[in-house]
């Protein structure tokens, strides 16, 4: 049945989604059975990794908690108040979660750590740092660093749908500050809640390089890294891989459960929201207001402003005369702008099969087309590593293949969010152009070059440089394969910060800060270049 | 002006696994890389991996496919895991030149340097340091120290297998209580020796040749390694050849020039360890302290252990 409904166009992205799951259970696959005796009751029996498993919940829970809580409050004075440099302030908030994990772990250290900025002022009173930054503080410092922003950006896009009408019948009807939050605006914010909650628990949940470069001991493991230690430590692939599975149960009861409670949000994009109007001002809320702004100032800017300001040092020349610096940032370059197609390209023929369906109202089967697709997100990145080399070992040797399996592992790990960022246009593109192209006889390479490429290239550049972008802060998927001969500048980076360099760090960050949040801030001043022509449309 | 790069393009390359710190521009590597290529007539390649461990698991990894030839820097707490993968061959090398304490008669692993594990503490600002390890450990709480994880690097596996040579059952307890005065438990060496000469610190977990480091590069005389009197835990550095190498020949010319004096003279100043031959030592060698005892653990107890004991301190430190 389902056989004969499926439409020529729909066969390569099937594929290749069918594809992506075999690939990733043969990978986990291959881990389980490298060796022989196989018990999964160790997993949950074990103390120790009952501990982790609790550890991971727990600091994944406070990391959500402490970010949704202060975006809310931020957010909402954010959208309230217009100040001098709020653009540039949106812009940084956006560009946290592109931010290479350990570029940032650099900046917060500069700041928060034992010789950074405070402990410099302590010092200077002759008193000591009352706090360290390593263990659960400095990994929920760093989570809240990550997902503060991004919570606000959701919570903000929330508030600025609210319709101008709503603001004028508040103001009519005489509601003051707590009563419009609590009638008007609350209902906004409430709706991007769980979504938002559920996207960043899993991201904490799952935190690899923050908890590698600030766990600070066996106390502070999440599971995703105790899988990396497992692998690498203790050649144990089967706990590894046991451990893997473990993770993507507890994952997978997490997205059920945030499935049930969150509605699905309607995203309206294109919508321009309208400055916030209230005219009961009154010095407490704008002290108020200030206080929070001032807050997410704070958090966001020192840390990469020490990043920038620290990378300018005197081993600015010795690191770029240093051979293995080009050769990472060759490496990296290749990894990143390779994943980047790949993902780009997987994404647009996975999507090309999914709005077949979505068009003609088979929405479940188009989730799990491309739910298949995105299992990745939830398996960490080294398991896929290690079994994709366990598998191709025969062929060839580790140093010619460990490039090709970076790039193909950081492509799936980008997939996710090429396919999120490209299912709204393209759908759009085919509800608006389907029924054209069928009756004009559009197909094949020409549909793709005439109506998708055409219309979508602002979209598809953008999913490339957002996977571009990721790729190239990535840690975990090179972790094991990287040697002193093979590495990217995450790993280089990292192999500074362990061996004390820190001059030569700050070097490094800033230019990892600049590739990443270049590339990010140049794309989407590209695509503001658009935003006129679609305001002029709706004044016409 | 093509000739010489021809003949390069000719020679027999020899590809070593070693850790980082081995093969850095300030470690022994270099030098000894320059020396043997101008012995061999051959290239010769360090691949710098993170520790011994790594080095290992790398072959692990890489089964039969791998390149290397040689692995040199595990230690002999690991030389019965390694054996058991099958993948070393036994060497032909006269092992007469080897002078380490209880002699030395293994027939896949050849040893290249020695040391024996110490908290090394600053004695210009600790006076009165711990004569033993139960001192240190159930003891004294006015003292702060800094050792590296038993996972991730070999002086904090020399830790818990000295450890658990004094301690035999009773370690639980006695990491407990060393953790309460722990500062942090580090991934690699580098990181906590650096954190100790910051003052982070009154005593790390290092090596008793540590201090010969601060007086022959530093000239400075204050580091000093605290002598306990159950003795100190030794470890013995190894190579041993690959048995898919395809310059058999070669590798096993490479394990003979490692017990040569060009190679075992790099060792005391280059690798901060004692060779394994009967070279000259600088001066500063004989002041440093000599353990009253040696301990030591066999390897094929440590490959049958090694899991329980770690997750032994694992569940100590995190309950």
């Amino acid at each position: 049945m389902i056989i004969k409904q499926i439409k020529k166009v729909q066969i390569p992205g099937l594929l290749l989604s069918l594809g992506i799951f075999v690939f990733v259970s043969m990978a986990v696959g291959t881990l389980l059975t490298h060796s022989s005796d196989l018990d999964i009751s160790v997993v949950w029996s074990d103390p120790y990794y009952q501990h982790i498993t609790k550890f991971s919940l727990y600091q994944a829970f406070l990391s959500t908690l402490l970010s949704v809580l202060l975006a809310i409050p931020i957010s909402h004075a954010l959208s309230r108040r217009s100040f001098w440099g709020k653009s540039f302030l949106l812009k940084l908030l956006a560009t946290t979660l592109v931010l290479p994990v350990l570029v940032a772990v650099f900046g917060l250290l500069a700041i928060y750590g034992n010789s950074g900025l405070i402990a410099n002022l302590f010092a200077y009173f002759e008193m000591k740092l009352p706090f360290s930054i390593f263990g659960l503080n400095g990994i929920l410092l760093a989570h809240v660093f990550f997902n503060l922003p991004f919570a606000c950006r959701l919570f903000l896009q929330g508030l600025s749908s609210i319709p101008e009408q709503q603001h004028q019948l508040a103001s009519h009807l005489g509601l003051k500050h707590w009563n419009k939050f609590r009638f008007v605006e609350w209902p906004y914010i409430a709706g991007q809640i769980p979504h938002t909650a559920g996207l960043i628990f899993m991201l904490c949940f799952t935190s690899f390089a923050t908890v590698m470069a600030l766990g600070g001991g066996p106390k502070s493991t999440t599971i995703e890294l105790a899988i990396y230690q497992a692998i690498k430590f203790d050649f144990d692939l089967q706990a590894g891989a046991l451990l893997a599975l473990w993770q993507i149960c507890l994952c997978a009861i997490l997205a059920i459960l945030i499935q049930k409670v969150a509605r699905p949000a309607l995203l309206t994009t294109n919508f321009q929201g309208i400055d916030n109007t209230f005219p009961h001002d009154t010095l407490l809320s704008k002290c108020w207001d200030l206080f929070w702004i001032a807050m997410i100032t704070l958090l966001v800017v020192p840390p990469l402003a020490m990043v920038v300001f620290s990378g300018i040092n005197h081993k600015l020349w010795m690191v770029f005369n240093d051979l293995g610096f080009w050769m990472a940032f060759k490496n990296s370059i290749v990894i990143a702008a390779f994943a980047g197609m790949i993902a780009v390209i997987f994404a647009f023929f996975i999507l090309l099969a999914s709005r077949q369906w979505r068009l003609v109202g088979l929405n479940n089967r188009a989730d799990k087309v491309e739910m298949l697709a995105t299992i990745i997100l939830v398996t960490p990145g080294l398991v896929i590593s290690t079994g994709l080399f366990l598998l191709l070992r025969e062929f060839s040797s580790l140093s010619s293949l460990s490039l090709y399996i970076v790039i193909a592992v950081n492509a799936l790990m980008a997939l996710p969010f090429t396919l999120k960022s490209l299912a709204v246009p393209m759908l759009q593109n085919a509800q608006k152009y389907e029924l054209l192209c069928n009756s004009l006889g559009i197909f094949s390479l020409h549909r793709i070059y005439w109506v998708e490429w055409k219309s979508l290239k602002r979209p598809i550049l953008q999913a490339m440089s957002l996977s571009f972008v990721l790729s190239i802060g990535d840690l975990s998927a090179i972790a094991l394969f990287g040697s002193h001969s093979f590495s990217t500048l995450p790993l280089y980076l990292f192999q500074l910060l362990g061996s004390y360099q820190l001059e030569s760090a700050a070097v490094v960050s800033l230019v990892l800060l600049l590739l990443s949040v270049g590339t990010f801030m140049v794309i989407e001043s590209l695509f503001k270049e658009t935003q006129p022509h679609i305001k002029r449309a709706k004044h016409d | 002006m093509l000739t010489p790069a021809l003949a390069a393009a000719e020679q027999e390359k020899l590809t070593i696994y070693t850790y980082s710190s081995f093969a850095s521009e300030w470690g022994p590597g270099p030098k000894i890389e320059a020396s043997f290529e101008a012995f061999c007539d051959c290239d010769l390649e360090f691949i710098a991996l993170d520790d011994g461990v790594t080095i290992l698991n790398r072959l692990r990894l890489e089964g039969d496919s791998s390149e290397a030839d040689i692995l040199l820097g595990l230690d002999d707490s690991l030389m019965a895991t390694a054996k058991k993968t099958g993948l070393l061959a036994k060497h032909n090398i006269d092992l007469m030149p080897v002078n380490v304490e209880d002699g030395w008669k293994d027939d896949t692993f050849v040893p290249f340097d020695y040391g024996y594990f110490a908290f090394i503490y600053n004695s210009e600002t600790l006076k009165n340091p711990p004569k033993s390890m139960k001192e240190l450990v159930e003891e004294r709480d006015d003292l702060k120290v800094i050792y590296q994880d038993p996972r991730t690097s070999t002086p904090g596996s020399g830790l818990m297998l000295w450890m658990k040579t004094i301690y035999g059952d009773q370690a639980p307890e006695a990491w407990k209580k060393l953790a309460e005065k722990t500062v942090t438990v580090t991934k690699g060496w580098s990181e906590s020796y650096s954190m100790f000469l910051k003052g982070e610190a009154d005593m790390v977990l290092s090596y008793t040749t540590s201090p010969a480091y601060h007086m022959i590069a530093e000239g400075k005389q204050q580091y000093v390694a605290a002598s306990f009197s159950e003795g100190h835990y030794r470890q013995v550095e190894v190579a041993a050849i690959v048995k898919n190498s395809k310059h058999k020949q070669l590798a096993t010319t490479f394990m003979n020039f490692m017990l040569s004096d060009a190679f075992q003279s790099e060792i005391p100043t280059g690798n901060w360890m004692y060779p394994v031959t009967n070279v000259l030592l600088p001066n500063e060698f004989e002041q440093l302290t000599l353990p009253v005892k040696m301990l030591t653990c066999d390897s094929n107890e440590v490959d049958k252990y090694r899991k329980a004991w770690t997750r032994e301190w694992l569940t100590s430190l995190t309950d």
